[in-house]
């Protein structure tokens, strides 16, 4: 018995549709392959080009680098996929968002226990500069920004809460829906909120407040001062950065809530 | 009007300052060897200048909610030989500059750097500065001043005119990437439609243009550079380099640090995030004793093989029963591993049966399960 497919029978009909699809004008898959791989050597000399000329613009403009990004994004293209990538390899735009990828989660690490691994955007910036030294490039935010979207991948809950017209960036897996993102939101203009503002601000409960007051107390993110003339205030560590002119220990952390 | 040996150092646009002068609209900043002056943005006649050697002191005051990072600069009391100003009159010592960018921070360094060198005492100004506001004054500075401004003025156009090359060439490169992205797709249609025999070795061909140029794997809509000889390379390289670091550690590293790690060795020529993950994910298929490993949190882990998870449990466990309970920070303490780490042991023991928790607004604490 024959098997199917195969046989000069089977190669010839096979021969034939390829004949009738290249008559149409149609090109084969694989002679598209080869296309692309000539074309991408041309494409590399056209960026070798482009980064011998304006290398040094990248490194040293954050609005350059901005439009750059969008323009990249436009197309379909992802130029801090890979360490590997053209784009990076080239142009050197990966090392810089790689390396300010590592700063970013160092400083994170080195503020969680105070913080409880929430931090604002701008304090996040102000730290990073400093780290990076006097001699070091311009950073801006949206280069966070970038930066930060990249790190999600690495699964320690990176992530970004828009707050007061700007960002809250979370380093930690604490689950935050959308109840305790409002709350944060609340409590940004003070550096703390009470249940009464909640009530009064939101229209909830008593209960739904208290839970998710108690939720970000656990998480660590929020400190309880029931000290406070009137009523107990839940303090946000990442939101009050001006107020602790010194960093508090673990210890002194634990203290803080009862 | 400014000594010749006088340099200008810094240019610092869109900062306020009040105290001394009281409270004035944004202005220009400038910092030079010898003085500090600044210049209403509106009326460029209206400026102010003070001597560095004026200066006691000054401190950064960090930005914080609604308010703006400030360097509060305090001066001497007003010499009597003082020319009438603002100085004078003033009911403060000193001067808050407020900006509204991240420039305080190189016009801090800035301005330690020169009260440290003190430049202005090897060739002082002969004349006593004038710090008044009034019109003959604040022309004669002006003209001093236009000719530094100029000068700005001057390379700030040639900067733009680069950038403005350099935009041009950029669309003009994103044209010739387009063609790229666009026929990566039709090959990608074509292999979904089975129009052309495609042989393994061109479909990892593919893959590596793919990695190149940044373009998602549109059939498969992987991440970037899933099963590429980079990412293979990249593995076992890993393999090799994670052993010492992961014993040290107790089998275990959150992904983020060995990103931190290897980055750091690497110095240059970087890792992606994406890069890192791909190359993980080939440990098991490549039989290397590492795994990469994903938490019900989302926390991802490399873990050495030899490190089996019984073993982790068991000590877990004995660790929480010795002590009567433990908190995360706890077990961190005692293990010295991260507290993300320890907790997702606990967590992990938990899940298994043998921990019960205990969740209060003091934290979170383990028992052992006696049920």
């Amino acid at each position: 018995k024959m098997r199917r497919g195969v046989g000069a029978g089977a190669i010839a009909k096979k021969k034939l549709a390829e004949a009738k699809y290249k008559e149409r004008g149609n090109v084969l898959a694989e002679d598209q392959i080869v296309q692309m791989s000539k074309q991408l050597e041309t494409f590399k000399t056209h960026l070798e080009e482009f980064a011998s000329k304006h290398k040094q613009e990248i490194r040293k403009n954050p609005q350059f680098r901005v439009q750059f990004q969008e323009m990249c994004a436009t197309i379909g293209v992802d130029p801090l996929a890979s360490g590997k990538g053209f784009w990076s390899e080239m142009l050197g735009v990966g090392d810089f968002y790689y390396e300010l990828g590592v700063q970013i989660i160092e400083v994170c690490l080195a503020l969680k226990h105070r913080n409880g691994g929430l931090i604002t955007l701008d304090e996040l910036h102000q730290r990073v500069l400093k780290g990076r030294g006097k001699y070091a490039q311009e950073v801006s935010q949206d280069d966070l920004v970038r930066a930060i979207k990249k790190l999600k991948v690495m699964g320690n809950g990176f992530g970004m809460i828009p707050v007061g017209g700007s960002y809250l960036v979370q380093s930690v897996p604490a689950e935050l829906n959308m109840d305790h993102t409002v709350v944060l939101q609340l409590a940004e203009k003070k550096g703390y909120v009470t249940v009464s503002e909640i009530k009064d601000s939101l229209k909830w409960e008593k209960e739904r407040a208290c839970h998710v007051l108690d939720h970000l107390l656990k998480e660590g993110l929020a400190w309880l001062d029931s000290q406070a003339a009137g009523e107990a205030q839940y303090w946000l560590p990442a939101l009050f950065s001006e107020l602790t002119s010194r960093d508090v220990t673990p210890e002194e952390a634990n203290q803080m809530t009862p | 009007m400014s000594d010749a040996d006088e340099e200008l150092l810094l240019y610092v646009v869109a900062c306020v300052p009040w105290g001394v002068f009281a409270k004035l609209d944004l202005g220009v900043t400038l910092l030079s060897t010898h003085r500090l002056i600044w210049r209403d943005i509106k009326n460029h006649e209206c400026c102010i200048a003070m001597p560095l050697s004026q200066i006691i002191f000054f401190e950064e005051q960090a930005a914080g909610i609604g308010k703006s990072a400030k360097i509060v600069i305090h001066l001497h009391p007003v010499p009597a030989n003082k020319e009438p100003g603002p100085y004078q009159y003033s009911k403060y010592s000193y001067i808050k500059l407020s900006f509204k960018e991240h420039g305080q921070i190189e016009f801090y360094r800035r301005l330690t750097e020169e009260m440290t060198k003190k430049r202005w005492e090897n060739t002082p100004v002969s004349q006593p500065i004038p710090t008044g506001t009034g019109s003959q004054a604040g022309k004669t500075r002006a003209v001093g001043i236009v000719g530094i401004e100029r000068k700005i003025e001057e390379k700030r156009k040639e900067t733009d005119k680069n950038i403005s090359e350099a935009f041009e060439d950029l669309s003009k490169l994103m044209v010739k990437a387009k063609e790229m992205v666009e026929l990566s797709r039709s090959i990608a249609n074509k292999i979904k439609d089975k129009q052309g025999d495609i042989t393994e070795d061109e479909t990892i061909r593919f893959k590596a243009y793919l990695l190149s140029m940044g373009i998602a794997n549109p059939v498969t809509r992987e991440t970037h550079g899933s099963g590429t000889h980079y990412h293979l390379q990249l593995a076992k390289q890993l393999g090799d380099m994670l052993q010492a670091p992961l014993e040290e550690r107790g089998g275990m590293m959150a992904l983020t640090e060995v990103y931190c790690l290897v980055n750091r060795a690497r110095g240059m020529e970087l890792l992606s995030p994406e890069d890192l993950v791909n190359a993980c994910k080939m440990f098991e298929s490549l039989k290397l004793p590492l795994r990469l490993r994903v938490f019900d949190s989302g926390v991802m882990v490399v873990q050495l093989q030899s490190h089996s998870e019984e073993e982790m449990i068991a000590s877990a466990l004995d660790n929480v029963s010795e002590k009567g309970s433990l908190t995360a920070e706890e077990f961190a303490k005692l293990l010295g591993l991260s507290v993300l780490l320890s907790k997702e042991r606990l967590l992990l023991a938990e899940k298994m049966g043998h921990l019960c928790r205990d969740d209060s607004v003091e934290g979170l604490r383990f028992y052992p399960n006696l049920f």
